[in-house]
């Protein structure tokens, strides 16, 4: 069971979050232009490492919100949450 | 190598068994190999097999970067079945299934392969129509697939919860007589013994660390037992998979997910077949140690940590009191962990990859155990031929930009 620290709510069981996969990707620019490759990347290619990982995730039954953790996919150490807007923190050594 | 028989089994007892040879070797890799199979799973091993006994490409070799079967192969519920709903799965999938009816023969090793019925419970009306329309497709595609009764099924599984008094109560179910489960380790090494028969080079703890272009083309592997060179490569990973595309250099639709199950202390013969639900979420069979073997969903976030997770374990431990409340009293025996890799539309990818040489088979999710022969087989003959194999042909990377993707979430019923 992973322990979130929520930024607006404090640390909350895992049960009460929905999981929002890899953060941080962009829509393409000029959609009507954009590539099929370009959507292909936006909409399916993910990173997926083995490592730190800058993640979603939103407090269902708290408040509501979605905001972002840096969590590792291998130990499950959570070293940041932060909100959305927010200067990104650095990725642990 | 010798082969295993009723005379042979004679003579050893004879000896104290101490006639057995090893069932494969244990090579030093050599500098070079026309085809490299990166990945020492069913997967990967029946490619290699298939490789060397249909296309009589023998100079391979298959790195296992842990031992074999200890991944995915090794941690899998075991099911067999190929009641999908759309085309290209079913051909795949029932391709798959019939080598897996002569695949202890084929092999000669028992893969204790037994088709004991899979019964899918329908809990409500709009699933009871969803079975029926896949019933439908799966015998339009030439599968054994039927629609059963409340009664008839409740009479087919003695120990089901009956009552109308529970939240979910039975209405019926679709089950496909000719699915069945296997012993998943035997698998993984009859694939082995045979590949290894065959010329084909096993090697075990030897983790690719780099990968080799010259161009646009593979032409080697780093690996933690040395540099390899190699005319074609394949990658056959599972969860793995997006790390080693990274080290090629592209990306891949996969994200990693533990995917969760666990077994019971052994009782007496109580379920003779396997049973799914997808509203309550379980799938359960008994071993033929009597441990009820039951698989439950994976963990919600990314994951590379093969680790039981305690939320999980307990909705699957609800949804198995609720349809066999006999179960209740059972105590736990293990519970583990096994990488998936999950693609967006619930299909997997088999085929070329952006590098020239290199070939990829992942993707297969939750369910990839399954296919393991005809998987194999499909990607030996793309590999072998270097074009996509009729069946392979629309599981290609591509359908991602393209748009047509093969959506069986759902559509294939419950997990697997």
């Amino acid at each position: 069971m992973l322990l979130i620290p929520c930024p607006y709510c404090g640390e909350r069981a895992e049960l009460e979050f929905r999981y929002g996969g890899e953060a941080h990707f962009r829509r393409p620019d000029n959609h009507l232009e954009a590539s099929d490759e370009s959507w292909a990347n936006y909409l399916f290619m993910r990173k997926n490492p083995k490592g730190w990982h800058r993640e979603r995730w939103m407090h269902i039954a708290g408040c509501k919100r979605w905001f972002y953790v840096v969590r590792h996919t291998v130990t499950h150490r959570i070293a940041a949450a932060y909100k959305v807007g927010d200067p990104w923190p650095d990725l642990p050594a | 190598m010798k082969r295993y028989s009723f005379v042979q089994l004679l003579r050893n007892a004879i000896g104290f068994g101490e006639g057995w040879q090893e069932a494969w070797r244990s090579p030093e890799p050599k500098p070079s190999y026309d085809v490299v199979i990166v990945g020492g799973g069913g997967h990967g091993l029946a490619t290699a097999y298939y490789l060397a006994k249909l296309h009589g490409i023998r100079n391979v070799a298959v790195l296992e970067k842990g031992w074999l079967g200890g991944g995915n192969t090794g941690r899998n519920t075991t099911v067999v079945r190929s009641n999908y709903l759309w085309d290209e799965s079913a051909a795949i999938y029932e391709h798959s299934l019939k080598l897996w009816e002569s695949l202890s023969q084929d092999l000669n090793y028992n893969v204790m392969f037994s088709q004991r019925n899979l019964v899918m419970l329908a809990h409500t009306e709009h699933e009871l129509n969803e079975a029926s329309r896949r019933v439908h497709a799966n015998r339009l595609n030439g599968i054994d697939a039927e629609i059963w009764s409340r009664e008839k099924t409740l009479a087919f599984i003695p120990i089901l919860n009956g009552s109308m008094d529970i939240r979910y109560p039975v209405m019926g179910a679709s089950a496909q007589p000719r699915a069945g489960i296997a012993r998943h380790d035997a698998v993984a090494w009859g694939f082995a013994r045979g590949a290894d028969a065959l010329g084909v080079d096993i090697i075990q703890n030897c983790e690719v660390i780099g990968v080799r272009r010259d161009g646009t083309r593979i032409v080697g592997l780093d690996t933690t037992r040395g540099a390899i060179d190699a005319k074609k490569v394949a990658f056959v990973a599972a969860g793995h998979s997006s790390v080693l595309a990274a080290l090629a250099g592209f990306r891949l639709p996969i994200e990693s997910h533990p995917l969760q199950a666990m077994v019971s202390e052994p009782i007496k013969p109580v379920l003779d077949t396997v049973v799914m639900s997808g509203t309550v979420h379980a799938y359960v069979s008994q071993s033929d140690k009597g441990e009820l073997v039951m698989g439950a969903g994976i963990d919600a976030f990314n994951s590379y940590a093969q680790r039981g997770s305690l939320p999980i374990l307990e909705e699957i431990a609800s949804a198995m009191i609720e349809l066999f409340p006999i179960v209740s009293r059972l105590k736990i025996l293990r519970s583990w962990g096994g990488i998936v890799d999950i693609c967006p539309d619930a299909s997997p990818i088999i085929g070329k990859t952006p590098v020239d040489g290199l070939f990829i088979n992942c993707g297969w999710g939750t369910g990839g155990f399954k296919a393991t022969p005809g998987s194999g087989w499909v990607l030996a003959d793309t590999i072998a031929n270097d074009r996509p194999h009729k069946l392979a042909e629309p599981f290609a990377l591509e359908r991602f930009s393209s748009g047509r993707l093969i959506d069986e979430h759902g559509a294939a019923a419950v997990a697997h």
